[in-house]
């Protein structure tokens, strides 16, 4: 299979440009005749259906939970980028689209990201016109700060609540199109299966998670907007129903999936109390800008943090990494904390913990400067831990948060299967090994509102499509499917719960394809993995009937899949023989312990192709060029 | 800490509920709600009964799917902190709780404590938003907004849209879920030239979806977990009324 990944020529700064009008057009009035089913509601899915919608296509919008507006990019809390240049420090779209490639260890495609920086000043444009309440300035204009790995401030942000109000500017332009009648929304409904006719992705399978209906849907294209895959990891930021499944299925109908092991571990979250813990919390990383991270200088120093004088304490990001200090990235962030961990100088009960000391910055800048910047960050904290972050200093300790890694897509954001499309967090393109803080809301918008809607309409334009509908044999036959596994998971009477397979399942990928992987350990955990997968399909429990509401049953068919997945990041891991972003590979360090990439031999995004459970995937290489930004080794010392 | 649990069981929409008891045992204190349920149905997994089914999503309080009305108060004891948010070590060993769903003719039970709360999304649609299709929008700079008006904007935009609100009026009233809407929108200059269409559209799909009338009690504000404010709902009011007046 040969890649395409249809990037347009030419100077970088036009290829968008070149490509928007070498596209061809839905004729305005022949929209309505076309079917586009969005999979997905949130800050990608719920923009591209409001989009399509505003546009005149005829939309069908999915979502597991019961709104749309419950999508888990809610819960995105520091802020969006976009290269408006307003505190006139120097950005410019160049440099977010340097940033942003550097930032992703030259791993990731330098067209995509540049159309991305281009198209994030139109981002906050829109969001504003939407009413989303983003910080001012006393003047009335728009406010912006830095955030994690960049020097400039471009951030924009609505408190620490940035998603939530970009998710519900999103959530309101999609209800509109509701009661216009160009979007259907379907919620409480799960995608399970992809249908293709004749190559071509035509439609989906799904259950209607309260009656257990098994439906299906036609269209005449398919759009993946279902987030990332870090519940593979069972603990992680995550919200507790995001899952694999859509884009798995996917992958398992053909479509190529793109650096599984690309995933990204968040410096800052509440650390692990016990083994009850369902899911992890992240503090913004916006904490960074005014805490100072650091743990005692010497081993087993158990005095509480106030009573540990300067000289005893050990800044160790400000030591390292004299430039950007607290604000490194985020994959360097969280090694180092574990590093220091591992060495046995991390605190609170378990040893697995860093401080966030805001004592300096609340002495410079007074307590209600604090308080008005991350109120509510502390009010959270204080909540969860029962500590008061304003007088100790906060405990925290990195957790899974983001996957790079997703389904393979072309500059069009197409997958390897025509007429299906990947956007936002569910596809691979634009962060590389690595993605820089307030970046997936920029990506998530820019896809949904101003990428997708353009280039779903050259595929709309430029084929035919024979009439289907769901009496169709490959409709039935995905139906019989979906069905098949829901009878197999009620039949076999198990002995263990689906949340038991799952911990134990999120405990090893963390162990050996976690913050770092070496080769032996992937090793370990291949062999490992298809022992426990054969053991979830014949031990499993799953109480209940499938005509009802039956929530174990849905978590049953989303760890199944995140088993299979689970193998697949450590074959890529495995294979990644460099280290690179958030892909930190033991054996592949620099002397000083940074990772050490290899671009004479990796640098290439790699496509993983199914087939069959158990089966190696093959694998294709999308090779990256890098013509504006040469590669160099990440410094932020 | 042990804990005696009477919960609301209801197998579907159509046939009767009723509260069954269930104790748990050694309940860690650094536990959230939502967790301490995780492993009662755990249990009851092991014991072949059928688990208790909650919504819940994101377990960091912003979702606004979780909520269980917790022996009387929505939310739980504990103010401005939804369901999941709510730790164990609010309780005491021995406690006796009262956990069931939301309750509203607007907020028909699907299952045990799992509601149905589309009503929310299309009171949305009848007027929640702004009209601005992508691509249409002005510089963001163009139009400045005083920080004192972004601010009570964004304190009106908080509303995680749990429907908390609704379970604690005596009378279901959504009327600060609606203000609340209202008031984000209606304090912007964005939000200007639709702001009296939206009142009245809003309102009137509130009622016709079945939800009371606001009599001022003052429950909602109590139990909301993002501290909306009661002015929302005078907001709400003012704008519906003007609307009135002038004949919209």
């Amino acid at each position: 299979m040969e890649l395409s990944a249809k990037v347009p020529s030419g100077p970088i700064e036009n290829r968008w440009d070149k490509h928007r009008f070498e596209m061809k057009l839905v004729n305005p009035a022949n929209k309505r005749k076309y079917n586009v089913i969005v999979v997905g509601s949130g800050l990608a899915g719920g923009s591209a259906a409001a989009t399509l919608g505003e546009l005149g296509y005829n939309v069908q919008c999915f979502c597991f939970q019961d709104s749309p507006r419950r999508a888990h990019s809610i819960a995105a809390q520091g802020g969006i980028n976009a290269a408006k240049n307003y505190q006139n420090d120097g950005d410019s779209i160049y440099r977010l689209f340097y940033d942003t490639v550097k930032g992703g260890d030259f791993r990731s495609r330098e067209s995509n990201v540049y159309r991305l920086a281009q198209i994030s000043v139109n981002i906050i444009d829109q969001c504003v016109a939407q009413g989303v309440p983003f910080a001012r300035e006393y003047g009335g204009l728009l406010e912006n700060r830095s955030f994690g790995g960049a020097q400039v401030s471009r951030t924009f942000y609505a408190r620490g609540q940035t998603g939530q109000q970009l998710l519900l500017g999103a959530y309101q332009a999609l209800e509109r199109q509701i009661a216009g009648g160009q979007v259907r929304m379907f919620p409480r409904h799960e995608m399970l299966e992809l249908v293709v006719i004749d190559g071509k992705a035509r439609g989906i399978v799904t259950r209607d998670l309260i009656s257990g209906k098994i439906e299906s849907y036609v269209a005449d294209a398919v759009v993946l907007a279902t987030g990332g895959y870090g519940n593979v990891f069972y603990l992680s930021t995550n919200a507790k129903g995001c899952n694999v499944t859509a884009i798995w299925r996917a992958h398992k109908k053909g479509a190529l999936f793109a650096n599984p092991c690309f995933t990204q571990i968040h410096p800052t979250c509440i650390p692990v109390t016990g083994d009850y813990q369902s899911k992890l919390t992240l503090m913004s990383e916006s904490l960074r800008n005014d805490g100072r991270i650091w743990v005692p200088l010497k081993k087993d120093d158990k005095r509480p943090p106030n009573q540990i004088p300067k000289e005893d304490r050990d800044y160790f990001l400000e030591r390292k990494y004299p430039s950007f200090g607290n604000l490194v990235p985020r994959d360097v962030a969280s090694r180092n904390a574990k590093a220091v961990c591992d060495e046995g100088r991390g605190v609170g009960e378990s040893g697995y913990g860093v401080y966030l000391d805001f004592h300096d910055a609340i002495e410079r800048l007074g307590k209600d400067v604090i308080k008005e910047r991350y109120g509510n960050l502390f009010d959270m904290y204080q909540r969860i831990t029962d500590e008061n972050p304003y007088e100790v200093p906060m405990r925290i300790y990195p957790a899974s948060h983001y996957t790079m890694g997703g389904l393979w897509v072309d500059y069009n954001l197409m997958t390897t299967i025509p007429g299906l499309y990947a956007i936002g967090e569910a596809n691979f393109s634009d962060h590389g090994a690595n993605r820089l803080g307030a970046s997936a809301l920029m990506q998530g918008l820019a896809d949904g509102y101003f990428i997708l809607p353009y280039t779903i309409g050259d595929y709309l334009a430029t084929n035919k499509f024979e009439k289907v509908d769901t009496s169709h044999a490959a409709f039935r036959e995905a139906e019989t499917q979906v069905a098949c596994q829901i009878k197999r998971f009620l039949e076999m009477k198990g002995t263990r719960s689906v949340d038991s397979f799952h911990r134990e399942l999120g405990k090893l990928v963390w162990e050996y394809c976690g913050m770092s992987r070496s080769a032996e350990g992937l090793k370990y955990a291949l062999g490992r993995i298809p022992e426990l997968r054969e053991q979830f399909w014949r031990e499993v429990k799953v109480l209940g009937t499938g005509e009802e509401l039956n929530q174990s049953l849905e978590k049953a068919g989303r760890v199944g899949d995140f088993f299979e997945l689970a193998e697949l990041m450590c074959l890529d891991a495995l294979d990644r023989n460099e280290s690179c972003g958030g892909h930190f590979r033991e054996e592949y360090q620099t002397p000083e312990g940074e990772a050490q990439r290899d671009d004479e031999r990796y640098s290439y995004a790699a496509a993983w192709q199914f087939k069959g459970v158990g089966e190696p995937p093959v694998l294709h290489k999308e090779p990256l060029e890098f013509e504006y930004v040469h590669p160099s080794q990440r410094s932020y010392k | 800490m042990n804990l005696i649990l009477h919960i609301w069981r209801q197998r579907n929409a159509n046939e009767k509920g009723r509260m069954v008891r269930y104790e748990v045992r050694d309940v860690n204190q650094e536990m959230s709600f939502l967790e301490m349920l995780d492993v009662l149905n755990e249990d009851l997994i092991a014991k072949g009964e059928d688990p208790v089914a909650f919504d819940h999503d994101c377990r960091e309080g912003i979702c606004g799917m979780c909520g269980i009305m917790i022996s009387g108060v929505a939310h739980g004891p504990l103010p401005a902190t939804t369901t999941c948010q709510l730790h164990m070590r609010h309780f005491k060993d021995g406690d006796e709780l009262y956990l069931e769903p939301w309750r509203a003719r607007a907020f028909p039970v699907i299952k045990d404590l799992v509601v149905d709360r589309s009503a929310f999304d299309r009171v949305i649609a009848a007027g929640g938003y702004i009209s601005v299709s992508a691509g249409s929008a002005p510089e963001a700079n163009s139009v400045p907004v005083p920080k004192e008006a972004a601010e009570r904007s964004m304190d009106a935009a908080q509303c995680i849209g749990c429907g908390a609100c609704v379970a604690m009026c005596p009378n279901a009233a959504a009327a600060l879920f609606v203000g609340a809407k209202i008031a984000h929108l209606g304090t912007l200059p964005q939000g200007q030239p639709e702001r009296y269409h939206r009142a009245i559209a809003m309102v009137a799909q509130a009622s016709a979806e079945g939800f009371g009338s606001c009599t001022n009690i003052g429950e909602c504000e109590a139990v909301c977990p993002k501290e909306i404010k009661l002015e929302v709902i005078a907001q709400m009011n003012r704008d519906f009324l003007k609307a009135k007046w002038a004949g919209r």
